[in-house]
């Protein structure tokens, strides 16, 4: 993208959510939704976008194996779960075993590196012996690691709800313009936009960065040209490991480390089928739109016709991208010489 | 016109010019090309400096005042820097079409006496080495890229940079040679012999002097107003004169800067990334751009047809008028305004022309709604009559005086007059020397009063803009004595869209007659359009709603034809549309798709016959081929359709006359 | 034309009797030649007689249950693709393998990746010697899309390009990796018949002007014939014949197997 479109995307998402607050205004007026307040519907919306990153950091994670490798990755909720339950569980663990109080960002940093050694166990495993084979069976593959990961996470720490605090204020809240935001929310929104920023440069603009996209494209052609896939493949996952682990705090530390976290993933699949299931610009405005339209819908709609919205929005939403742009919005088109 | 030679202080040679550069913009661009995707630019010093060696390695070599150089390849800087190199010394370069095979090239090469020759490349290197024998008088080969060219060690070979590395060491050693050289040549004397690609028959030299060439190229340039400041991009052919007087002598007499491209494959893009200001095309290639944008177009979204569409039509309404600095209401005005900014700014930007402020084509009769169009986006496209023998320059759009229907009026000391035949002259400071070694050709062309014969039929309108109708020998009268051209009305009426030939009657008849093909595309998507069933060609040409469509374009010719005093008696007052399509493979057409009127006069003579009778239909047997190579017959019959014809305009002044 | 006249002594890559099966299909049995530096190798034999197969052993993607692959000196039970890469063999794949989201540029710098050097930091940051070295790069990039004439293409994605455009963007990007030894498989599979001769002209300059060692695998004999310096003749999986291209004419089993039946 270039940093016009940049500027073209954020004018008219300024407009969009203007617009749409008329619109419900105009709802209000003629009496299908009980109540509009423009204060109101900005903290929705606020609460809404920052919901939203949350969903884009999972999401990213999808993309980033999608776009190495072609794959579906079915277990990236489960590395989510299982990011999260390590972290804790390493605390934990030290605190109970050893009696020293381990700070977050050490046991951050171990869990790291925990992600790669379970990236290089999974390339070792599982990805190599299926070098080859039909997307189908490496999507399957990614079923079972999911089933896999999940089960051994809580196996190794537990299936009980943990509470993880890596120091952030969980209700703490600011009041810029009147419209109520909360902290925790700005906090893990500016952490997924830094990670954001860096992946893409890294993808855009390295070596390594080249060599993904072009084993993306094709396995037979990067080897040829000396690309060694097994390592791209390594760093790929262990870089999508790390993406799990941020989202895995960031959810976690919110609403508790739970195996619900693995069902996040579920959130994402309308986010990449919105942006495009191979764009990292995509994940983000995706997750933004979902993140915001079902916060809105729920508000407003939903208290006309007796709520619940929140769960299904974002799927029918989906389905409707599906039928007019499979692609996503930022996704490519698939250019197929016949 | 030769000025007393004020020893090199007048401007009238290709070298003297270069210096005359050198001194008045040495920073200022002259030349550039893509190489290795970067734009490559040379200023007037680095290009003088470039020439001076050349020409001195070429003195080295031993070319001497009076002899020819060849020059054959694509556009390429060094090739324009060879005509002034070989200009400095008093040689003659002869450029020969690059893509011309071997007999061809050996026929000029021998006919020239040609000793020196640059060539581009291995493959024209390979050419010239093929064809050696057959010239004798060639000894000495200069190639530019040196690719593929390490094993060729032939003593007469020469690379570019050898011979500069030669003509710098000459050059120390004859200090004063070179400006010495450049002063001895005058504007009297022979500039370049540019060869025509004779359609019949070999190739004629056409010998041009530096006056020939720089004042046409002089006047053409005070007749558009062109600086230092335009970019002109040189991808035509380098023999071809349009080329050399664009390319070469405009630039040289105004001082701009001329860009090659990198290959023949990237000219479009090359176009689009350097947005010239100056720009000369076929209208061929104004017809395939605008085919490519058509294409696009329909791949596009609905909303993006849909306003491409809108503001097409609005521009169609307003932007010639615009183009034509006419009265246009300020609404029209706003909207083409907006219309600038979303469709044809965007448009003109992808295919380069948004910076254009003059566009010429010539050569042959583009179709009106291709001329507007471009002139409706604003682009400045121009007609142009000239010819090589006239050193490019006859006739030209003057700005607000455009008319799809004309050539212009002409340039400044050309003066044109229609001969009894219809045959359009000329006389002007452009006029060739001669053609070399054929004085018989010469005095057919040129009469001792120095008046050029074009070998084209034209009017003067009553706006005082030449009209060219057809190839002199093809014009014929009717009875009545009334103008008849026969290529002229058939392109009217090959301009509709559903017409793909015409062929029209009417030499020494009483009033003209046609047959018409129409176009199985374009026929076929209507009939899709409107329901209509049928079966094939022979079917779908003889359904009377096509007949309808076919007569009402007619028509229109008619009411064209009406309102041109001298033509107006050539309007069509009878046609039928064949059950085939003329076809080169039964002879009716060329492989060009030139129609071939004797070879259809006998074929069809029948039907002619018809149409000069009062019958209503004739029928019609004829053997025609497949694609397959196999025979058949086909037989039926044709409607005879009388057309409306309309009174003429200003007859009575013609009467008068 | 080239062949005959020339000769070559240093042998660059000797296979040394390889058999190469999958699951008891044989596909090579007890194969064994020799490539040598400079020359124009053609491997030559009827559909599935393991050409292809031969040269996957040679970069790497199979691995032979026997024999022995000997590379600028050094013995190897087996190649390993990317290490093949880095050591100097390139190539391309008889139904094109191309990155076919990415421009032709893009691709053709993917076969610069091995020789990139920089640090991934300031790659990120496109800074002091990434740029420098990206420039370098670049600028070898563009001399290959001039050699190979497709400048015109340089920005398209190459999805959209036809099939013979596709074949010769390959060759570029393998080119670009500065190969000693380069395998192309069938380059002119599918062409028409300018295509070819513009094909058979870039492979005879590639190899006269970069000096590159060319093994090709080759379906149309007269292109064979006028472009290898000797031709190896594989049948079932056996070597039926080695020598030059006249030597080879004349071999009675070949003629039986291959040149006699009427391609």
């Amino acid at each position: 993208m270039k940093p016009l479109h940049v500027v073209y995307w954020v004018v008219g998402a300024v407009v969009a959510i203007f617009a749409i607050g008329a619109f419900h205004l105009a709802l209000a007026e003629i009496g299908w939704i009980p109540f509009f307040d423009w204060t109101f519907y900005f903290e929705v919306a606020a609460a809404g976008l920052l919901q939203g990153v949350m969903y884009s950091l999972v999401a990213l994670g999808f993309v980033l194996i999608f776009k190495a490798s072609g794959i579906f990755n079915f277990a990236q909720g489960s590395l989510v779960l299982f990011a999260a339950l390590t972290m804790v569980g390493l605390m934990e663990f030290a605190e109970r075993e050893l009696g020293i109080e381990l700070h977050w960002t050490i046991s951050f940093l171990l869990t790291v590196g925990v992600m790669i050694a379970v990236a290089i166990a999974i390339e070792r495993l599982v990805l190599r012996p299926l070098v080859n084979q039909p997307q189908i069976i490496l999507f399957m593959a990614t079923i079972g690691i999911f089933y896999f990961m999940d089960g051994f996470g809580q196996t190794l720490w537990g299936s009980d709800v943990k509470v993880l605090d890596v120091g952030m204020p969980i209700a703490a809240a600011v009041e810029p313009l009147g419209v109520r935001m909360n902290v925790y929310d700005l906090i893990a929104a500016g952490v997924g936009a830094v990670l954001v920023a860096v992946l893409a440069v890294f993808f855009q603009y390295t070596r390594i960065g080249r060599a993904l996209r072009a084993v993306a494209d094709d396995h037979q052609a990067a080897l040829s040209v000396g690309i060694p896939l097994k390592t791209i493949w390594t760093i790929v996952w262990s870089v999508a490991g790390v993406v799990a682990l941020v989202a895995g705090i960031m959810w976690g530390g919110k609403a508790g480390v739970q195996f619900s976290l693995a069902l996040i993933a579920f959130k994402a699949l309308p986010v990449l089928i919105l942006g495009g299931f191979t764009s990292i610009p995509g994940a983000i405005v995706g997750g933004l739109i979902i993140g915001y339209g079902e916060q809105v819908a729920e508000n407003f709609v939903g208290l006309a016709i007796g709520g619940a919205i929140q769960d299904w929005f974002a799927y029918m939403l989906a389905l409707v991208f599906l039928l007019f742009r499979p692609q996503g919005l930022f996704g490519e088109r698939i250019i197929e010489r016949v | 016109m030769a000025p007393e030679s004020k020893a090199g202080t007048a401007l009238d040679t290709f070298p003297k010019l270069l210096l005359h550069h050198l001194r008045e913009r040495p920073d200022r661009p002259a030349m550039r090309e893509k190489d290795l995707g970067i734009w490559q630019t040379w200023t007037w010093r680095e290009a003088a400096g470039q020439i001076r060696a050349y020409a001195c390695g070429l003195a080295a070599l031993g070319l001497k005042r009076g002899e020819r150089m060849a020059i054959i390849g694509d556009n390429r800087p060094r090739l324009y820097w060879s005509f002034c190199a070989i200009q400095c010394l008093g040689a003659v370069p002869v450029p020969l079409y690059q893509d011309s095979v071997a007999g061809e090239m050996a026929f000029v090469l021998d006919h020239a006496e040609v000793r020196f020759a640059i060539a581009e490349d291995q493959e024209q290197v390979d050419k010239l080495l093929e064809i050696g024998e057959r010239v004798p008088s060639l000894e000495v080969v200069v190639f530019d890229d040196d690719r593929g060219m390490r094993n060729y060690d032939q003593p007469f070979l020469h690379s570019y940079e050898a011979v500069l590395e030669l003509g710098r060491k000459f050059d120390a050693e004859n200090p004063g040679f070179f400006e010495a050289e450049i002063a001895k040549g005058q504007g009297s004397d022979v500039s370049i012999f540019a060869y025509t690609s004779g359609t019949t028959g070999n190739p004629k030299g056409v010998v041009l002097t530096y006056d020939n060439v720089l004042i046409s190229a002089r006047n053409g340039a005070a007749f558009e107003g062109l600086t230092e400041k335009e970019e002109m991009l040189a991808y035509l052919p380098m023999a071809w004169v349009g080329d050399h007087i664009f390319s070469y002598a405009q630039s040289y007499v105004c001082g701009f800067c001329v860009s090659c491209p990198e290959s023949g494959a990237t000219v479009m893009q090359d176009l689009r990334e350097l947005g010239p200001s100056y720009f000369f095309a076929p209208p061929r290639i104004f017809e395939n751009i605008l085919t490519t944008v058509m294409v696009r177009m329909e791949d596009a979204s609905a909303l993006k047809r849909r306003i491409f569409k809108f503001f097409m039509k609005h521009a169609e309404k307003c932007g010639v008028r615009i183009l034509n600095g006419e009265a246009v209401g300020l609404g029209d005005r706003l909207l083409y305004w907006l219309g600038e900014l979303l469709v044809y700014g965007p448009l003109k930007n992808t295919l380069g022309f948004s910076r254009i402020r003059l566009a010429y084509t010539a050569g042959e009769a583009i179709g009106p709604d291709i001329f507007d169009f471009y002139r409706s986006i604003g682009v400045n496209l121009k007609q142009l009559y000239g010819s090589t023998e006239a050193s490019v320059f006859i006739t030209i759009h003057p700005d607000g005086e455009i008319f799809a229907d004309t050539v212009g009026k002409p340039v400044d000391q050309v003066e044109i007059r229609i001969a009894d035949s219809g045959e359009v002259l000329f006389r002007s400071p452009g006029v060739f020397l001669e053609y070399y070694k054929n004085p018989e050709a010469t005095a057919e062309a040129k009469d001792p009063e120095g008046w050029m014969h074009t070998g084209d039929a034209g009017i003067i309108d009553e706006r005082g803009h030449l009209k060219i109708i057809d190839r002199a020998k093809d014009v014929g009268h009717l009875k009545s004595g009334t103008l008849f051209p026969p290529k002229y009305i058939e392109n009217k009426l090959k301009f509709f869209p559903n017409i793909k030939e015409a062929v029209a009657f009417g030499h020494e008849r009483d009033h003209v007659c046609a047959f018409v093909n129409i176009d199985l595309s374009a026929m076929a998507s209507w009939a899709e359009r409107n329901n209509v069933a049928y079966g094939s060609y022979q079917e779908l040409s003889q359904d009377p709603r096509v007949a309808e469509i076919v007569r009402g374009h007619v028509e229109q010719a008619n009411r064209d034809l009406a309102r041109d005093p001298k033509l107006g008696g050539a309007q069509i007052h009878r046609f039928l549309i064949l059950n085939k399509e003329l076809d080169p493979d039964d002879g009716e057409l060329t492989r060009t798709r030139k129609v071939r009127r004797r070879i259809i006069a006998e074929r069809y003579a029948p039907l002619i016959e018809a149409l000069y009778s009062d019958r209503d239909s004739v029928h019609i047997e004829l053997e025609v081929s497949f694609e397959d190579g196999r025979k058949g017959r086909i037989q039926g019959d044709l409607k005879i359709i009388d057309a409306e014809t309309y009174p003429v305009a200003g007859d009575e002044r013609q009467a008068a006359a | 034309m080239v062949a005959a006249a020339r000769s070559f002594d240093e042998v660059l890559l000797e296979v040394r009797r390889i058999s190469l099966a999958f699951g008891g299909v044989k596909a090579l049995t007890d194969i064994s030649f020799d490539i040598r530096k400079g020359e124009i190798r053609a491997i030559i034999g009827p559909n599935g007689a393991g050409k292809t197969s031969m040269l996957n052993v040679i970069n790497g993607f199979y691995h032979p249950q026997e024999g022995e692959i000997v590379f600028k000196g050094e013995t190897r039970k087996a190649m390993r693709p990317h290490k093949a890469a880095k050591q100097g063999i390139a190539r391309t794949f008889q139904n094109v393998a191309l990155f076919k989201g990415m421009s032709t540029l893009d691709n053709i710098m993917t076969g610069r990746l091995l020789k990139m050097r920089s640090n991934v930091v300031l790659q990120a940051l496109y800074w002091g010697p990434n740029e420098r070295e990206e420039i370098r790069h670049r600028a070898f990039c563009e001399q290959i899309i001039d050699f190979l004439e497709i400048q015109a293409i340089r920005k398209t994605p190459v999805g959209k390009l036809p099939y013979g455009l596709q074949k010769r963007v390959e060759l570029a990007r393998a080119l670009a990796m500065e190969p000693e030894l380069l395998l192309l498989d069938e380059p002119m599979a599918g062409m028409n018949v300018e295509e070819k001769e513009d094909m058979s002209r870039f492979i005879l300059d590639v190899n006269e002007h970069f000096g590159t060692t060319i093994a090709l695998i080759e379906h149309d004999m007269g292109v064979v014939m006028d472009l290898s310096d000797r031709v190896v003749v594989l049948d079932y999986g056996r070597k039926l014949a080695d020598g030059t291209p006249d030597e080879v004419r004349a071999n009675q089993e070949v003629i039986d197997a291959y040149l006699g039946v009427a391609h």
